[in-house]
């Protein structure tokens, strides 16, 4: 059967001030536990996945954890890898009381780059862009306009946004109005 | 006539010029002008025709506060109605036109009014048009409609962009005049993170026009000097960010505050977005928000030509434009002969200062009279000559009645009122004022400043804006405003700078509310006080004497400041008339509330991105690109976009919907059921958590087994419904409807972390990871076994069975659950693979007849078999016994939301309206929505009610309409005919029936 495929199957936009790209398919597994526990930061850790503070995403190679909740943290990793990711954990779990599901395709992600990524991504998130106030590692659950999103700082330059998949469209559309070009802040 | 002078204009540049038009007039204006100043230089005075006696009006001010100079800007999609003229640059092919007249602006019918305005008094609508109460809506209402309102609306869609920008900020000052950029110094030297925003092009204010008037200098320097060095400084500042044409919209709660930022406006051409509303997170706000000069209530004070005195040298020095060779100064206070001053300047005339004072002015008024002007102390204008222009004025004495002096001829006429501060956005969140005698106007009272969470200040105001008028006085302010912002903010304010400053002490002025104080009705029903309403004191005073006491009754009595300016002229004037008549001081009156807006914003901007292709968000589901190449009709499902029915060749929508809906029945029909929300519940107390959330009992669900159950509110009401699977030990994957994938999920939240948080349950909503595809009909089985994989027979996965494996090499979980009552399979596929597997399934299934089938095929085959739909039984006052599904209200349990509502009387009534079949006698369809009407009338005169109609369709399968409704008593009275008026009032004449309409045995989905 045919490959999975992402939700706009890798769309591109660089008119604007800002280049938009559809990325994916991506790993993606929502592990709901007490992350106070040993238990469980033993299990994610073991399982290969960094610990992250309140707000933050911890990147190791493929594999990163980013904090949505005290009790959740979305993890990511290669696509192919989520069901075995999944096993390892539920084994490492055990009986601790914890629930981790697959929501690879669940989602939509997109990275928006070049230097005015800030001022793309704020115009839509009622979230503090600044370097000093959202450095590279941050993670903000929060909003772009009107849908729930996710998005961290890859690098000064790259912006990577989590969505779910079926506003994926709207998410794109969204991000090339802001960035058409003329529409430079030059506030970061 | 008003000219270009031949020199002069600190803003403009005379080495460009550009073209714009008039009223379709061609007119030349300069780069750096303001639409009002270009006219002006151009002789045009006359800028528009009042708003209710249509009387011909021109600029007054020469900034935001203008009430006159409205516009028309634009054509079609670019159309804007009640652009100021002072605050609209000029751009080479701006076309404007005036509003308000018919069939010119030099010649308009409706002036007629002014005739009749001593018919037309405040409260006159009220008055006039209450009786007979008929007409109102038919003759008064739609004849008012047309004559009121100053612009257009606009008819054609906005052709531009608009944006919003997220900042946070510690400390953000609005207004960059010499008090803004002062305290931007002050807080920026601290190390805060601070924004200046400034609603014009240009940095400092007014000081630049009046300090050099007047002698002033800080530090040996002129003001455009020092200005210059300030912007400078800021300027190189990495914390301190400047904004021009961006304006302090509104303060509200917390800290937040809207900026708006015009980003094209003067330059259309220039690609982007043309508005961008800011919208601000400020541990701090410095409101340096300047003044706005009063104008005096004088007869005749709205003729075209009687300017506020700041704007006329505003027009000079900014613009190099003269409104009039000669211009007589009214004034109230030494300030105003600062215009005296730049006309002389100017090398224009200055036939005479009249000075209600009797005392008459200090420094200032000396330096006019050793400069040769005639300065006339305690006189007032009694009358202004001449209509549509200034041809003279008319003095007396100020304190006496109006009997006239002398006439003194002159083309412009100067006014100042005194100064009141911009408290707008201080007041927006809070903020209260004090009544400042000495200089006559109302100032923030600093002791009770808009309070943020936490108890303490977030607003400050410096300079003009917090009365502190003077040069020094204004330096002084701003720098202590902006050094306390910063410390507030958590920074550490050093480096409090003090200026040497040379100014000229102004003497103090005299309240003047009315000119002359005793002026006759003759005079005072001709002095303006709401310019852009049309309010005059007279208006104002009948509104005190019919016991319109509260100024916020007196404002909507007489319309004083409801117009697009609110009020920026009239209200200190307005409040203060009313003071005198009812004859207490004006702290006792108080104001009118200050609401954001500062100035009217744009509704582009309050939309911000949200128009066209994102206006808002539509979930699409993995199939939405087949369903659109596929004659797709939508239906809006929520945010969702479902599959009404789609359409073949030339069918119509109705005939596609027959077609899918037999066809489901006969053969095969495919849904795309992705959009039904999936949440997955884990845990050891998960099947607990169920049992309670739940009306039947889901802990006792086998693994491996599907179960239908109801959710209820705790009032008992149905909410949701849907097919619970038990997926193993301690985990249940919970299905909803379309809509409730959201709230259903927040409810299990909430009830887990409010309510039972000690319970181990973890819950995820996992409605987006999976395509699931119900595969409906006789030949359900067929194509399955065809693409082949799992066993899917009977005998394996029987009704209400759940199984994983793989059909067609794709990973899938099959439910054998049906809502058509027909055998039917829904099959979660990961949405990645979602398209592959329904396009697999669609040819596999050729041969079998499949067709996919939409929403409406999805609702008559529900009701055909009798099954609720929540939304058409349901409407949040349905309990689940209305719709006789007492077996799914467990017995066993103790307790589960709702359970206790169940039991109060009306719950428990008997006598509920309750589900039943409708079928009308001769086949036909019933309204959708109708009511049944019973014997007699209720106390409001209206039909008593027996009973509606909940869902009704043309069912193909059957041959003839059915129906689903709540009928009273309706299960014990199967067989009565009863009355559904409809709209054309024709009686429908339906008989109760059983729901249940197809297959009552059940038979069809159990192969």
């Amino acid at each position: 059967m045919s490959n999975a495929v992402s939700a706009l199957g890798g769309a591109v936009c660089s008119d604007g001030i800002a280049t938009i790209t559809e990325f994916g398919p991506q790993g993606m597994i929502t592990l709901r536990g007490d992350l106070s526990s040993g238990d469980v930061k033993e299990a994610l850790t073991a399982a290969g996945f960094p610990p992250a503070e309140q707000r933050e995403i911890a990147v190791e190679g493929d594999l990163s954890t980013c904090w949505m909740s005290p009790d959740e943290v979305l993890l990511l990793c290669a696509y192919a890898d989520v069901s075995k990711a999944i096993e390892t954990l539920q084994s490492n779990l055990g009986h601790t009381h914890a629930l981790a599901v697959n929501v690879s395709d669940a989602r939509a992600i997109f990275r928006v780059s070049g230097r005015h990524t800030r001022d793309v991504i704020a115009k839509l998130a009622p979230v503090d862009l600044g370097p000093h106030a959202f450095p590279v590692g941050s993670f903000r659950r929060t909003r772009l306009a009107q849908v729930a999103a996710a998005f961290h700082m890859r690098d000064e330059d790259t912006c990577e946004i989590i969505c779910f998949r079926s506003v994926g469209q709207y998410m794109f559309d969204l991000l090339k109005k802001v960035s058409e070009p003329g529409s430079e802040v030059g506030y970061f | 006539m008003s000219t270009r002078l031949y020199k002069g204009g600190r803003l403009i540049d005379r080495a460009s010029t550009s073209e714009f038009s008039f009223n379709s007039k061609r007119m030349k204006a300069h780069s750096g002008d303001t639409l009002a100043s270009a006219l002006l230089a151009n002789g045009q005075m006359l800028m528009g025709r009042s708003f209710k006696y249509h009387r011909p009006r021109g600029v007054v001010a020469s900034g935001a506060e203008e009430p006159n100079a409205l516009m028309h800007t634009g054509s079609d999609a670019s159309f804007e109605p009640n652009q100021r003229a002072t605050t609209t640059e000029v751009f080479d092919g701006l076309a404007v036109e005036t509003q308000n007249h018919w069939p010119s602006l030099e010649f308009d019918i409706g002036a007629v009014n002014t005739k009749l305005s001593r018919f037309l008094p405040a409260g006159f609508y009220y008055k006039m048009f209450i009786h007979p109460r008929p007409l109102w809506k038919h003759v008064y209402e739609p004849f008012i409609r047309k004559s009121a309102g100053l612009g257009k609306a606009p008819k054609d869609k906005d052709q531009d962009a608009y944006e919003y920008f997220y900042a946070f900020v510690d400390v953000l000052i609005i207004g960059g005049g010499l008090a803004g950029l002062q305290a931007a110094k002050a807080a920026g030297d601290s190390g805060a993170k601070v924004m200046l925003v400034e609603q014009t092009a240009h940095w400092g204010g007014r000081a630049p026009v009046d300090e050099p008037l007047s002698g002033g200098m800080v530090d040996g320097k002129t003001l455009d000097a020092h200005i210059d060095a300030l912007v400078g400084a800021l300027q190189g500042m990495d914390n301190v960010t400047l904004r021009t044409r961006t304006m302090g919209a509104g303060i509200y709660d917390h800290g937040y505050v809207t900026c708006y930022e015009r980003l094209t406006d003067h330059a259309p051409k220039s690609g982007g977005p043309r508005h961008r509303l800011w919208r601000i997170r400020a541990k701090q706000t410095v409101t340096a928000t300047g003044a706005i000069e009063r104008p005096l209530s004088f007869a005749g004070n709205d003729t075209p030509g009687v300017m506020l005195a700041s704007a006329i040298r505003d027009y000079a020095v900014n613009y190099g434009v003269s409104v009039g060779d000669r211009t007589v100064v009214v004034t109230n206070n030494d300030n105003a002969y600062l215009t005296a001053f730049a006309m002389k300047k100017a090398g224009l005339d200055v036939p005479a200062i009249i000075d209600a004072r009797a005392m008459g002015g200090g420094a200032l008024a000396q330096k006019a009279r050793e400069m040769g002007i005639r300065v006339e102390t305690g006189k007032g204008v009694a009358s202004v000559k001449g209509g549509s222009k200034v041809k003279g004025v008319a003095i007396c004495d100020q304190a006496g009645e109006g009997a006239v002096l002398e006439e003194i001829a002159c083309e412009a006429v100067a006014m100042s009122g005194g100064w009141s501060p911009v408290v707008h956005l201080w007041s927006h969140c809070g903020g209260k004022l004090v009544w400042d005698d000495t200089q006559a106007h109302f100032r923030p009272d600093t002791s009770r400043a808009p309070t943020s969470a936490d108890g303490a200040a977030f607003v400050q105001t410096a300079g003009c804006a917090s009365g502190a008028m003077a040069l020094s006085a204004t330096l002084d302010d701003a720098t202590a405003a902006g050094a306390s912002a910063a410390l507030a903010a958590g920074f550490d304010a050093k480096n409090v700078p003090v200026f040497d400053v040379q100014e000229t002490e102004e003497a103090p002025l005299q309240e003047v509310w009315m000119m002359p104080q005793g002026a006759s009705y003759k005079l005072r029903s001709k002095a303006f006080l709401d310019f852009q309403n049309d309010v005059k004191v007279s208006d104002v005073q009948l509104a005190a004497q019919e016991g319109f006491e509260s100024v916020e009754h007196a404002k909507r009595y007489t319309t004083l400041g409801m117009a697009t300016d609110q009020g920026k002229l009239s209200n200190i004037n307005g409040l203060a008339v009313l003071s005198n008549a009812l004859g207490q001081p004006i702290p006792q009156t108080g104001t009118t509330t200050f609401r954001p807006p500062y100035t009217p914003i744009s509704l582009g901007s309050i939309a911000g991105e949200a128009s066209n292709e994102v206006f808002q968000p539509i979930r699409r589901t993995p199939l939405h690109a087949w369903h659109e190449a596929h004659g797709a009709e939508w239906e809006p499902v929520g945010q969702w976009r479902r599959p009404y029915a789609y359409t073949r060749n030339d069918e119509t929508l109705h005939d596609a919907v027959m077609r899918e809906t037999k066809n489901t029945r006969d053969a095969l029909g495919l849904l795309d059921a992705s959009t039904l929300g999936k949440i997955i519940v884990k845990g050891p107390d998960a099947g607990k958590f169920l049992d309670m959330l739940y009306t039947n009992m889901m802990s006792n669900l086998k693994i491996g087994k599907c179960r239908y159950g109801l959710m209820c509110s705790e009032n008992g009401f149905l909410t949701d419904d849907g097919v619970v699977a038990r997926i193993d030990e301690d985990t249940w994957l919970c299905h909803t409807t379309t809509g409730g994938a959201e709230t259903v999920h927040a409810h299990m939240e909430e009830w887990l972390q409010t309510e039972w948080w000690d319970w181990k349950v973890y819950t995820a909503n996992v409605t987006e990871q999976y395509a699931q595809i119900a595969v409906v009909g006789p030949n359900a089985r067929r194509v399955l076994e065809k693409l082949g994989g799992m066993d899917v027979s009977a005998e394996t996965l029987g009704f209400m069975d759940w199984a994983d494996g793989q059909i067609g090499g794709v990973d899938c979980r099959v439910y054998r659950i049906s809502f058509s009552g027909e055998l039917s399979y829904e099959i979660a596929v990961d949405a990645g693979q979602g398209a592959a597997f329904w396009e697999a399934l669609i040819a596999a299934g050729e041969e079998f007849g499949a067709m996919p089938y939409g929403t409406e095929a999805l609702h008559i085959l529900r009701a055909e078999k009798g099954f609720i739909m929540i939304g058409d039984e349901t409407d949040g006052t349905v309990i689940p016994q209305d719709l006789n599904l007492h077996w799914a209200l467990s017995k066993k349990k103790e307790d589960y939301i709702g359970k206790r509502a169940h039991v109060r009387s009306h719950m428990a009534d008997p006598s509920r309206w309750r589900l039943v079949g409708l079928e009308t006698e001769d086949g036909s369809v019933l309204p959708d929505g109708a009511y049944a009407v019973a014997e007699g009338d209720n106390e409001n005169g209206q039909r008593n009610m027996q009973g509606r109609v909940t869902s009704s369709y043309y069912s193909p399968n059957l041959g003839k309409g059915i129906a689903m409704g709540l009928v009273h008593m309706g299960p014990e009275r199967m067989g009565e005919v009863i009355d559904f008026p409809g709209l054309d009032g024709t009686i429908f004449k339906a008989k109760i029936v059983d729901p249940i309409f197809y297959d009552k045995a059940g038979e069809k989905p159990n192969v």
